[in-house]
């Protein structure tokens, strides 16, 4: 589990959407970006083999 | 007038055997509640050594518009006579139809049910382990927190909520169904393409909600088909003539902490606001199933969908309508109804992500499901070139409400966390403090092997001798360590106890 700093910004008001374009935000999105790049490599090893076998053979009844 | 939000989840989990050509849901469920059940029993660290629910009372065809459903159009349940514990945190273990189902204990506040769920997952868990070392070898159970198989079979996360009886339910159904339609926006727990009929990847490659396909009527009393965006089941387990329980079916099972403490945390307040009377805003749309639809396809939230009253409203403007009607009624009334300062979290975490939303939903990829879901496929995809139809994705998909720790996707994509897992392990196996289902924990706790039976309302002593002692609970908000701790600790056998009690 990639135990991540939270980095966020108070919500702004809603009348301050315009200024709520601040770089805490892109900042955040750049940071999950490069996380995501080695997650893939990291999911990579844990996927099922066969994802098209996986996938068929799942199959729920209904519920509730 | 509003009252305290006492809730609860239960959650359908998906279940597959691997490693067999053999597939029996049921056997495999059942295997892997009663192993978990003799594994506690013998550690003494959860299970009350098997305490059976009590089906006195159920009454699942009461209809809360006033009628019984006895003409035997109500698909038959199933769910009796299999595996059916109630474990020491309160909670209630079972094979229902073909799938392990927890229902949490009774929760005071958002943040509670919270604690609970993941100890549900923490539960779940603990059980494919003990399972697995039942099955023979190369054979394991694995179960998966979400809500359809990607063919059209889908399974609920049911969410409960304490209401005042005097409210009419026309009120409660205006009301809420707005809300129910929109806030999939944050609580989707999101799904690679459509169940729907006619539909399919191809129409929707990515949709914010697991259960948008399958509901096909505004009202109604079925859980199984012919889903309704409002259950009217009406059965209490509670004071009949002060209480309903608004037992909600349309909301998806959540990985996100975030998104299931706002599912429950805004649904309670804005069930309090109509409690009110205080939800003066009318959003009703105009054809609330097609549209459900269109809100779950549209994951640019941009989409603009038509009102009964004419006027044409997005579906993040449905929730700052919410929102801000919210923040009225906490000036006026306060929040004490919902846990005042989860209330004070509830808003400030709503408005964080509304926010969020409109800039840029991708921003919420480490804080809700869909966002989360969407931006490991959309990366993964455009890394190895794969079209929307291609079954890795697919496989991505399933693979994300995974519950084993090391294969679980949801546990890599650096979710914020609302509830650490060391407090999650104490909640699998002690009860929550400020409901009735500490009273029904402790017992289970201390007095295993006097408690015959035990559910939500009520729990059945056998103490030698005299004839069996029901004791009710009929009140939600009683039996909390604050009303009966110190009866408690005075008691050290259950005669004790039923003495004080004076029952």
């Amino acid at each position: 589990m990639a135990e991540r700093e939270q980095i966020r910004k108070p919500a702004p008001a809603r009348e301050d959407d315009e200024v709520a374009e601040a770089p805490a935000g892109s900042e955040s999105g750049e940071k999950i970006k490069a996380e995501l790049d080695d997650l893939l490599d990291e999911i990579d090893e844990v996927l099922e083999s066969n994802a098209e076998d996986f996938v068929k053979s799942y199959i729920q009844k209904g519920g509730e | 007038m509003a009252i305290a939000k006492i809730v609860g989840i239960e959650t359908e989990y998906g279940i597959v055997i691997r490693g067999t050509d053999e597939s029996n849901p049921i056997a495999a469920s059942s295997t892997l509640i009663n192993a978990y059940l003799h594994a506690t029993a013998r550690d003494r660290a959860g299970a009350s050594g098997r305490v059976d629910w009590d089906f006195e009372d159920e009454s699942p065809g009461t209809d809360a518009r006033g009628f019984d459903q006895a003409d035997g159009s109500l698909a038959p349940e199933v769910e009796t006579h299999l595996v059916n514990a109630v474990l020491t945190n309160g909670a209630r273990y079972y094979v229902d139809h073909a799938h392990p189902e927890l229902s949490t204990p009774e929760c005071a506040d958002a943040l509670s049910v919270v604690r609970f769920d993941r100890a549900a997952e923490l539960i779940l868990r603990r059980s494919m382990a003990a399972a697995t070392e039942l099955l023979p070898p190369g054979q394991e159970i694995v179960v998966y927190k979400n809500n359809s198989d990607g063919k059209g079979n889908s399974y609920g996360c049911h969410e409960n909520y304490l209401m005042d009886r005097t409210v009419p339910f026309g009120r409660i159904v205006a009301g809420i169904t707005p809300h129910f339609m929109t806030r999939q926006i944050y609580c989707g727990a999101g799904k690679v393409g459509s169940e729907a009929p006619g539909l399919g990847v191809a129409d929707v490659p990515f949709q914010l909600s697991q259960r948008a396909d399958f509901f096909e009527e505004e009202i109604g009393l079925e859980t199984t088909l012919k889903r309704p965006i409002v259950n009217t089941r009406d059965e209490p387990h509670a004071d009949a003539q002060k209480y309903r329980r608004l037992h909600v079916i349309i909301g998806d099972a959540n990985m996100s902490q975030l998104a299931t403490f706002l599912k429950v945390g805004t649904t309670s307040i804005v069930l309090a606001m109509i409690e009110d009377d205080a939800l003066d805003t009318d959003l009703r749309f105009a054809t609330p199933v097609p549209t459900l639809r269109q809100i779950s396809y549209d994951t640019t939230l941009s989409r603009t969908y038509l009102l009964a009253d004419g006027r044409r409203i997005s579906a993040l403007e449905v929730q700052w309508n919410l929102l801000d009607a919210a923040r009225t009624w906490a000036a006026e009334r306060g929040l004490e109804v919902v846990g005042e300062e989860v209330g004070k979290e509830i808003l400030t975490r709503w408005e964080e992500v509304l926010t969020d939303l409109e800039a840029d939903p991708m921003r919420l990829a480490d804080r809700l499901d869909w966002p989360a879901k969407l931006n490991l496929i959309e990366r993964y995809r455009v890394r190895d070139g794969l079209e929307w139809g291609d079954p890795r994705l697919a496989a991505l998909d399933l693979q994300y409400h995974d519950l084993r720790e090391a294969r679980s996707l949801a546990e890599r994509v650096g979710l914020e966390r609302l509830v650490d897992d060391d407090d999650a392990t104490l909640a699998i196996t002690e009860p929550p403090t400020d409901t009735r289902a500490y009273f029904r924990g402790v017992c289970l706790t201390r007095w295993p092997e006097s408690i015959v039976a035990a559910n939500w309302d009520s729990i059945v002593f056998d103490v030698g001798e005299d004839p069996l002692r029901r004791v009710p609970m009929m009140e939600p908000s009683r039996g909390t360590r604050a009303h009966v701790g110190s009866v408690l600790d005075r008691c050290s056998t259950p005669a004790e106890l039923l003495e004080q009690l004076g029952s």
